[in-house]
């Protein structure tokens, strides 16, 4: 984060917009909103400096839920307006927010690219392994034999993507996991998050309680993590790539410097410009 | 003084280095006092292939090729074959060619052109560290008149960085070029005016569009490789940090055209640059543009296609995905430049346009104005500047209430905040939305968005720039875009023999403007259309667009073969009777 602004005295409910959100009762979702207005208080940051960017999807309908700025773009692009605009304006604190569809389907490459550029922003994936706003679709994270996809009524017999892993691999700087069961937890985390220089991976296992009911034990399953956060990519890739998903708590912990360059005007005529066409 | 001018063509293996000749060529004709275009004709080979540097120089400022060459330079005698359809050639032309023991390729047309066997390879071999493109260079240099202090005084600026050798053996090849072309017929060029240094300026399209962005007030710039758009990034990549602005080379088109519609979200006036492939991945969210209501321009330097086409060559048929690539119903701006030097006003207007009416602006340069270089009069700055619409801290309408983001109002511009500003907060959105930008499915908060967004561009008052209006009489030349220069040539020879022709250059496409248009057609007769089309994407839009009177006649064809002058006074003859020459 930049954008330090403190003792704006405001409470978590104060960072919502009040518009109803369109989720499922039950949705994990909700609590993830509650998790980040939790942040933003606990940050202190004033509304009108922080902006939420966002796809296509059920979780990518946040920003809307929100009294901060934001930017609800089309399917799969949330990275690329978010880092435009952090790029443009690194005085602001730059949320990405969506789910495993948006962010590692349609928008895997933006995904890929954002690790590796590395700008100061955080990326919080409510991860469900389906998508919810087509009605029930195996996600790129989906087991490969769940068999209620409605277009792989078989099965996709594919490879879950592995987000953190991928992410890692790419060179985000920070890589967490969270459960939407642990709204505190959840809150820590997203501050940690923000505060850490560099591209922030938070993945949020919130369930989808209409298209995949069985992930309500999730809140049974998951436990933090045995060990601290490391800042060894190999060390963490390990752990990342052996842990079943169900860990959580940051993770990984680098210190690549972040992307942003420098803003600085120059020169301020630009009339100097056309001297290198002068014959 | 009427028109004099003087065309040379140079061809030769890919990295002979006939571009690098051409282009200090024309450099030294700029020093020299003399007008000139050089345009590049080459295949998609990185390295290797044939390349072609096509010249013309003339004591007027030049917008087009002749009719056919004077002159042709070739390096190798099998590099000639391939621009035959490009390089149209007289009996009166002459060709140089080092045939290095071989024959020229057959497959040229026969003409009584006269050939010159030049052994350019032999006498660059006997000079130390020489190449032949600058034995051609002393060669073209004295058959045209130009001094040899003139190209002296280029190779100084251009080879500074190379070293004294390199410097050295450049000017002993000249030499020897010059000494070898005193037996050459001599052509009498343009005469030398002397021109005081700065007044006259050599840029190309591409970097014309970059300078009218950036004046235009472009500070953001996202953007994926591609030809023939490339040398727009390339001079915005260094340009803009010195104006405190960045270029961010994306992962690919879609990041693109997000990026900058984030930047511009956060305030930044903002820019891509693309070909067509390019612009057909960025719709979607050119679309998200018009209805989120967040300006950008997205520079398009066509090329031909469908698909890859052919990259590194002119077309002019991304009108149809420019006018109508957008899902939904959704108003936005379209403009093309009506010249090299204009690309500059056109993308500055486009700024300019897009930030006053928040909405998307796409600008279709195309690869003819784009890679073309020429020796121009120093073009004006024209104060169009970025400026949007915002509320002023502590404003009225930002209290007491949730800020109305997308208010109505009477123009349809609704003042638009930028994060930062307290109690300015909304979404951005591409769902349909209410007045205060929450999601809304109601048909009335659609139609009031809608016709909102269409008023703001239909309401706008454009002035006389919507396009370039010349001459009189009731027949007219309806073109646009690269396809402006020839046509302006010949009816500048029709008027001279007497002819009186009219012709509309459009600059702005979309929005359509029927009553400007109607104004402009007032009295014509006879209207033809000029376009670098296969299916007429022009002649369709005007049809659609505009009630057209009269005879209407179409001059289409596909690139990448650029229109000739002198193609267009024959689609005149029969209207405008008189001599034709």
């Amino acid at each position: 984060m930049t954008n330090a602004t403190t003792g704006t005295g405001l409470k978590a409910r104060e960072y919502k917009s009040g518009i109803k959100p369109v989720w499922c009762p039950g949705c994990g979702d909700f609590t993830v909103l509650g998790s980040l207005t939790k942040a933003l208080s606990g940050l202190q940051i004033a509304p009108e400096n922080v902006a939420i960017i966002s796809g296509i999807g059920c979780s990518s309908r946040m920003p809307t839920y929100l009294s901060t700025y934001g930017f609800h773009g089309v399917h799969g692009r949330a990275l690329a307006l978010a880092t435009g605009l952090k790029v443009a304006r690194p005085d602001l604190t730059v949320i990405a927010t969506g789910g495993d569809g948006d962010g590692f389907s349609i928008g895997g490459n933006h995904f890929l690219h954002t690790c590796r550029r590395n700008p100061d922003m955080t990326y919080i994936v409510m991860d469900n392994q389906v998508y919810g706003m087509t009605k029930g679709q195996a996600s790129p994270t989906t087991e490969p034999n769940w068999e209620k996809g409605k277009l792989t009524p078989s099965g996709t017999g594919i490879n879950p993507f592995q987000p953190l892993v991928i992410a890692l691999a790419s060179g985000a700087n920070f890589i967490a996991r969270c459960s939407s069961s642990d709204q505190n937890g959840t809150a820590r985390t997203i501050v940690e998050a923000i505060r850490h220089p560099g591209f922030s991976l938070v993945q949020v296992l919130s369930p989808c309680v209409t298209f995949r009911p069985e992930q309500r034990d999730w809140k049974k399953l998951v436990q933090p993590a045995p060990v601290e956060a490391t800042s060894d990519p190999a060390r963490a890739a390990r752990r990342l790539l052996t842990d079943k998903g169900l860990f959580t708590g940051v993770l990984f912990k680098g210190n690549r410097p972040p992307y942003q360059p420098l803003l600085e005007p120059g020169i301020d005529n630009i009339a100097e410009l056309d001297e290198e066409f002068r014959l | 003084m009427s028109r004099q001018s003087l065309s040379i063509a140079l061809s030769g293996s890919g990295g002979s280095g006939v571009m690098t000749c051409g282009s200090m060529l024309l450099e030294a004709a700029g020093k020299a006092g003399w007008y000139g275009i050089m345009t590049r004709s080459a295949g998609p080979q990185i390295r290797g292939g044939e390349a072609a540097a096509l010249l013309r120089v003339s004591n007027e400022p030049l917008e087009s090729h002749d009719d056919s060459f004077d002159l042709v330079l070739a390096l190798d005698p099998g590099s000639l074959g391939r621009f035959v359809a490009e390089i149209p050639l007289r009996d009166d032309s002459v060709i140089i060619c080092d045939m290095a023991g071989g024959r020229r390729n057959a497959t040229l047309p026969e003409t009584a052109a006269r050939e010159i066997d030049l052994p350019m390879k032999k006498m660059a071999k006997a000079v130390k560290g020489g190449r032949p493109n600058m034995i051609a260079l002393g060669v073209l240099a004295r058959v045209i008149g130009l001094p040899e202090s003139s190209i002296n005084r280029i190779l100084d600026k251009a080879l500074k960085s190379k070293g004294p050798d390199a410097l050295e053996a450049s000017r002993a090849c000249v030499k020897e070029g010059f000494i070898a072309a005193v037996d050459l017929p001599a052509f009498t060029g343009p005469p030398i005016v002397a021109v005081p240094d700065g007044e006259r300026w050599s840029i190309t399209g591409n970097e014309a569009a970059g300078l009218g962005a950036v004046r235009g007030g472009v500070r953001f710039v996202a953007a994926y490789p591609i030809t023939p758009a490339t040398e727009v990034l390339e001079w915005l990549a260094t340009s803009l940090p010195k104006l405190g602005g960045v270029l961010v080379q994306a992962e690919d088109e879609l990041a693109s055209i997000n990026q900058i519609i984030g930047a511009s979200f956060g305030g930044k006036p903002s820019l891509t640059a693309t070909s067509g492939p390019g612009l057909a991945l960025m719709t979607e969210s050119i679309g998200l543009s018009v209805c989120a209501e967040v300006p950008v321009v997205v520079l398009d330097v066509m090329r031909c296609g469908p698909s890859t086409g052919i990259a590194t060559k002119n077309e002019q048929t991304d009108l149809n995905i420019a006018l109508n690539g957008l899902h939904g119903d959704a108003p936005h701006l379209v403009l093309a430049p009506t010249s090299l030097t204009d690309c500059i006003f056109t993308t500055q207007w486009a700024v300019h346009l897009a930030e006053a009416m928040q909405a998307p602006a796409i600008v279709l340069s195309d690869q003819s104005l784009g890679q073309t270089r020429a020796i121009v009069n120093a073009p004006a700055d024209i104060a169009f500047l970025a400026k949007r619409e915002v509320p002023e801290p502590g404003e009225e309408k930002l209290q007491g209430e949730t800020y109305q983001r997308y208010a109505i109002g009477a123009t349809g511009v609704s003042p638009m905040t930028i994060p930062g500003q307290p109690g300015g907060q909304y979404t951005a959105d591409g769902l349909e939305h209410t007045e205060a930008g929450a999601p809304s499915s109601l048909y009335a908060d659609h139609l009031a968005q809608l016709d909102k967004r269409s008023n703001k561009i239909t309401g706008f008052n454009y002035g006389e720039h919507w396009a370039d209006i010349d001459g009189t009489g009731d027949t007219m030349v309806i073109t646009w875009g690269s396809a402006c220069g020839p046509v302006r040539e010949a009816l500048t020879r029709l008027r001279a023999h007497g002819a009186d022709i009219k012709m509309l250059a459009i600059r702005l496409l979309a929005p359509e403007r029927p009553e400007d248009m109607s104004a402009a057609l007032e009295g014509i007769k006879r209207i033809l259309i000029v376009e670098q089309s296969h299916s007429k994407q022009f002649y369709r839009y005007l049809r659609a667009a505009y009630d057209l009177p009269g005879e209407v006649r179409v001059f289409n064809r596909p690139g990448p073969l650029a229109f000739k002058p002198g193609e267009i006074i024959e689609q005149l003859a029969d209207w405008c009777g008189g001599d034709k020459s």
